[in-house]
């Protein structure tokens, strides 16, 4: 149901929480996001991006960890 | 582009494939609830990948397909008043109420726009100080805060020209209701990755405990998709009902607290009626009684939201797992993507419709061309 | 819909009574194609091949002529890369140049509403006065109606252009033979992200250009260079996978294509993943495909690799098999492609 595309968090504007906005950046574009539901998020960071608003910060340890879960399969697992 | 191509890697998913494969002893029945996820199986084949007996079923996991018809003429309706300007996300554009769709309303002369986020409504709102911006807010827990961010902007902001048409839904409900209607014979459940990534997944623990079924909440990508259904069927061949989470890298347990903070202030759980399916407690959001004065149907009191002529419309039945596009007599002859009987054919999301973009070529065509070359151009 | 009472029972909803048209029409897909089969070429088609291809081929006094015209509705009238000027010259220029044509000679109609700023006229005159001398083609004769306040749009342009052809055998998707390579000119999906979004004021920083351009060059190099062309088409609204399904299904052949083949620019494909739109759907005006012999695919490649690095060999014309489908292969597997209804829409969902 929800598109929500990662891109990484290039800068920062704003102090007020609600309005806080990032430029976001997507293979080469560059968006407006709202980052008031990620106050932690920092520039560099990836964020997931939903209607213009980033709704998590991408947690990048966890994320190789799903890629590595391929490489511990033992051969006689696969068919 | 990163944390996206990395989980569309042919090879790897050919592998997960086959891990799938050389675990499943026995067929078993798992629905995805995700509209997207849906997209994303159909788009990239993944239901082609997997062995005979697993069956997938696509559930209501589309806000377009279960938002109900009433919403969609009552937004017709506020579209049509004396200088409201209607604004809506892409995806609802085109699905017909009882009535027609926003765009045909856009044909006959109301402004209607599309909005890629509910902020950009409320920027017209501000630019246009003396038209009535009217946004159609629907869609899950994944949306429902990007919805909340605009009534708190507006209300600091003090925008006095700006109101929403809700029907915002909620998905373990939803489950729930699916689950106790025992005919369609869901086994185990890939919950909506986006949903979980606001909400967490703590809410499915006492779900996946009282009917015994495994819940792996799951991502959107192809390898996120396979190694959510590889999660599941070991967890099915092993007998054991949990919920796991193989989309870690965005969702944690207890999800995104801020948002629901600000989800918890904005609005206020209600019963909701699903399109095809009938109404389901606790299911929607409404605008809680400090925002009333944002509500649409409260600022023009004239307009109600009609009540859905009740039948036996099979959407409903799809999208309750009890029948799949293909058994519908009508699927892709009488009811076909520019002739939609129903929602689920309607919207790019819907079950329906995904299987008649996405469906197998046709037999005949495939088979000679397979026998006449290899695989590859 | 009393044909099946299963229905009547089942479905709510109202079966839209198909008696007027709709913005669907004009969106290129499968609404498109049915007011071409239903009204038009019932009235004005004397054979088969009549109003099937861009343009239209025949011979007068010994000259072999091509014939071909087109509107513009674009919405903006300026965008990022063109404006409906530009537009409205290379696109007739290169329905011309997919017939194997060398472009000569176009008109122009002009629909003004009342109201429109004459600076603009003149800034699309200007752009259409470029257009025509970067393809080599004048504009010789043209028309001009204003109409009144709230009919018009602004402006709507069409174009007409008549060429001699260049080859002495057809350049048609009959054509086609099994086996045939099939290279494309590009990258895609340019115009029709930089048009939406323009028309959608979608806030994106990196400013999408259109690839609006005349092909009349990659294709005079394709033909010169001696190697038998058999079919050329322009990719226009619909995109990539409209123009492949039109061929296959114009022909009765199975075409195959590797998606993984299929060169996206990078912002295209951010903008592509942002909006929820398949990039192979989203429509261009400066791209083609040339469906070749298999061993003149490399020959042809190079040849349009020196106009455009991203050109790239995509897939091929398989059987002969009718209906004609596009398969597309995919990670996991080969899905058949479909005309879309309409435009596609950004969607969150």
């Amino acid at each position: 149901m929800c598109l929500a595309v990662p891109g990484q968090l290039l800068s920062i504007e704003g102090d007020d929480p609600l309005a806080r906005l990032g430029r976001v950046g997507f293979a080469g574009i560059v968006k407006r996001a709202n980052l008031a539901y990620v106050p932690e998020a920092k520039c560099g960071d990836y964020v997931l991006v939903h209607a213009g608003f980033a709704i998590t910060v991408i947690d990048e340890a966890e994320a190789r960890k799903t890629l590595a879960y391929l490489a511990e399969f033992e051969p006689e697992d696969l068919a | 582009m990163k944390y996206v191509d990395e989980f569309r890697d042919p090879a790897s998913a050919r592998r997960y494939a086959e891990a799938i494969a050389g675990i499943t002893t026995r067929p078993w029945t798992i629905m995805e609830i995700c509209g997207g996820q849906t997209h994303s199986i159909v788009r990239h084949g993944i239901d082609r990948m997997l062995p005979k007996g697993v069956n997938l079923l696509h559930g209501p996991g589309c806000p377009v397909c279960v938002t109900p018809a009433g919403i969609i003429d009552a937004a017709i309706a506020l579209a049509g008043r004396p200088g409201v300007i209607l604004c809506s996300f892409g995806d609802m554009l085109r699905v017909p109420g009882q009535g027609g769709s926003l765009l045909a309303a856009r044909a006959r002369g109301a402004d209607v726009r599309m909005v890629y986020s509910p902020l950009d409504a409320l920027a017209i709102a501000r630019g246009q100080p003396d038209r009535e911006i009217i946004f159609l807010a629907i869609g899950f827990e994944t949306t429902a805060p990007t919805t909340a961010m605009a009534v708190l902007q507006a209300e600091c902001d003090g925008i006095p020209n700006f109101s929403l048409l809700v029907s915002h839904v909620l998905v373990p409900p939803a489950i729930e209701a699916l689950l106790a209607d025992h005919a369609n014979g869901i086994q185990g459940f890939l919950a909506a990755g986006h949903v979980c990534t606001v909400m967490g997944y703590w809410q499915y623990e006492p779900i996946a405990r009282r009917y015994h079924i495994p819940i792996v909440v799951t991502g959107f990508e192809p390898l996120d998709l396979l190694q959510g259904l590889y999660l599941c069927i070991r967890q099915l061949e092993a007998g054991r009902a949990e919920v796991e989470n193989q989309y870690s890298r965005s969702v944690r347990r207890d999800g995104n607290c801020t948002a629901q903070k600000i989800l918890g202030q904005v609005f206020a759980i209600q019963p909701q009626h699903w399109r095809g399916i009938g109404e389901i407690a606790d299911s929607g959001l409404g605008l809680a009684p400090e925002y009333a004065r944002f509500d649409a149907l409260r600022r023009f009191a004239e307009i109600a939201v009609p009540p859905e002529r009740s039948s036996e419309c099979i959407s409903g039945e799809i999208l309750r797992g009890l029948r799949k596009p293909g058994d519908c007599p009508a699927f892709g002859t009488h009811c076909t993507p520019e002739h939609p009987l129903g929602a689920t054919m309607v919207s790019s999301e819907g079950a329906c419709a995904a299987y008649y973009r996405y469906r197998r070529p046709r037999a005949a065509s495939m088979a000679i061309a397979m026998a006449a070359g290899d695989n590859s151009p | 819909m009393s044909e099946n009472s299963l229905f009547a029972l089942n479905c709510p909803l109202p079966v839209t009574a198909g008696d007027t048209i709709e913005l669907a029409h004009g969106g290129g897909g499968l609404l498109t194609r049915r007011l071409i089969d239903e009204i038009f070429r019932p009235a004005f088609a004397e054979s088969p091949d009549d109003l099937t291809h861009d343009g239209a081929v025949f011979e007068i006094a010994g000259a072999r002529l091509a014939f071909t015209t087109d509107s513009y509705v674009v919405r903006p009238l300026f965008f990022p890369g063109g404006d409906i000027g530009s537009l409205a010259v290379n696109g007739t220029v290169n329905d011309l140049a997919m017939c194997g044509a060398e472009p000569l000679y176009l008109s122009v109609g002009l629909v003004l509403e009342e109201g429109f700023s004459i600076d603009d006229l003149r800034r699309v005159v200007e752009a259409m006065r470029g257009a025509a001398r970067s393809a080599g083609v004048r504009l010789v004769t043209g028309d001009t109606k204003v109409v009144e306040r709230g009919r018009g749009d602004g402006l709507y342009v069409n174009t007409s252009g008549v060429g001699l052809l260049a080859t002495p055998w057809p350049i048609s998707p009959r054509q086609v033979q099994p086996g045939d390579a099939i290279v494309l000119s590009g990258d895609i999906g340019r115009h029709g992200i930089a048009v939406m979004a323009a028309r959608e004021a979608l806030g994106f920083e990196t400013v999408v250009t259109s690839d609006c351009a005349p092909l009349v060059s990659p294709v005079r190099a394709l033909i010169d260079s001696g190697f038998e062309l058999h079919c050329l088409r322009d990719l226009t609204r619909g995109g990539l996978a409209t123009a492949l399904i039109e061929i296959a299904e114009t022909r009765g052949a199975t075409i195959r294509i590797d998606e993984s083949a299929v060169p996206v620019s990078d912002p295209v494909r951010g903008a592509c993943e942002i909006l929820g739109v398949d990039p192979l759907y989203v429509a261009n005006e400066g791209r083609f495909i040339a469906l070749v012999p298999a061993d003149a695919a490399e020959q042809c490649l190079a040849i349009l690799q020196r106009f455009n690095e991203g050109a790239a060999i995509i897939g091929r014309a398989d059987v002969l098999a009718s209906p004609g489908i596009v398969c597309l292969d995919t990670i996991g597997g080969t899905r058949a492609l479909d005309l879309l209804i309409g435009e596609q829409l950004p969607r969150i969902c």
